[in-house]
């Protein structure tokens, strides 16, 4: 069994990764996406950076750090009819989490009250119609970055201009949620195809509770009502191995924030005592000639 | 992998490398806190690891 490990760089979950894999005696070629340089029409003979052509692979895992390096090399890669995880299509549905909340909103999935709009004008509209405190996201970014909670006219006003002045185009797409006040903590669900395999709640006194801005893990059990909602908003945008973020709302009951399609999870294995690596790649390895 | 520990090509500072390290891992010099990454074993050679970028992340 050949299997490329597509990665910007060794993290610690990488590492994880592959000793997961070694675990069950396979040695992943690391392919670094800062060395890609695809010929597109000439399709999967053409050699990797590895020295194996494309086609010989059984599987690419894309660990990348750079959404955008990772979502188009998948692109590519599942269009020569390479087999990956996670696919593009549910990469490209993460990225964006305009995208994310359209397909969550197609499938019937709680998520908080979301608008868009494309001008500062209309998005002063967007802010007040979801009312204050609002908060407005780029539609790309991770860990937290450039979230905004905004809480009266004042601050909005700033805020939007500063995003169409200084922003380039990405950022004038203007993403407005309703802030649910949530019990000083959020939670991170870990589905690995039709499983939920272990949850985390990000716990902080700061409004973001990424573990990447200083959130601190803690187990929280998998409840039949808590995979259910995971699972149906992983298959919503397209299913494989993901992160999903949920928020509880004033009545407890779940919304989904976000999903992520190249989880990190190096703090969650411990709190959780699930060791996620293994449990990924015993997934992956099991669907390696289950027909796409 | 080389014995002697290398130096953070920042703070000149000395750099832990853990035991089970790997070409193109990221490790942080304890002295100044850059993130370093390691670009060759044997000899260890360390540059500092690129910026993050707008759309780094998961």
């Amino acid at each position: 069994m050949r299997v490329a490990l597509l990665v910007t760089h060794i993290r610690a979950e990488e590492k994880l990764i592959l000793a997961a894999f070694n675990k069950r005696d396979i040695s992943p070629d690391i392919i670094l996406d800062r060395e890609l340089n695809f010929e597109i029409t000439q399709g999967a003979d053409q050699l990797a950076p590895s020295g194996i052509a494309w086609r010989d692979y059984d599987l690419v895992f894309e660990r990348c750090v750079s959404t955008s390096r990772g979502m188009y090399a998948l692109a590519i890669l599942n269009n020569w009819g390479l087999r990956t995880f996670n696919t593009y299509e549910t990469a490209a549905a993460c990225a964006d989490k305009l995208r994310t909340s359209i397909a969550l909103m197609k499938c019937g999935i709680p998520q908080p009250h979301t608008r868009v709009a494309f001008t500062p004008e209309s998005a002063m509209q967007a802010i007040e119609d979801v009312r204050y405190p609002a908060v407005l996201k780029p539609v790309t970014g991770s860990w937290g970055r450039l979230l905004a909670r905004v809480h009266n006219r004042d601050s909005a006003e700033a805020i939007l201009e500063h995003r169409q002045t200084l922003g380039d185009y990405n950022h004038h797409t203007y993403y407005v949620q309703e802030y649910i006040d949530k019990p000083g903590r959020d939670i991170r669900a870990f589905v690995v195809g039709d499983r939920t395999i272990a949850a985390i709640y990000r716990a902080s006194n700061h409004w973001i509770t990424n573990t990447a801005r200083g959130g601190l893990a803690t187990n929280c059990p998998v409840t039949d009502q808590l995979n259910d909602i995971c699972v149906r908003a992983a298959h919503a945008v397209g299913g494989g191995i993901l992160a999903v973020d949920l928020l509880e709302d004033a009545v407890g009951d779940f919304v989904v924030n976000e999903i992520n399609h190249t989880m990190e999870f190096r703090n969650s294995s411990k709190p959780t005592g699930v060791d996620i690596a293994q449990e990924v790649i015993d997934f992956v390895i099991g669907q390696i000639g289950v027909v796409a | 992998m080389a014995s002697e520990t290398p130096l953070c090509p920042e703070c000149d500072g000395e750099v832990e490398i853990p035991a089970d390290a790997m070409e193109n891992e990221l490790v942080s010099c304890a002295e100044c806190g850059m993130e370093l990454e390691i670009m060759n074993l044997d000899p260890l050679e360390l540059e500092l690891a690129p910026e993050v970028e707008e759309d780094w992340g998961e």
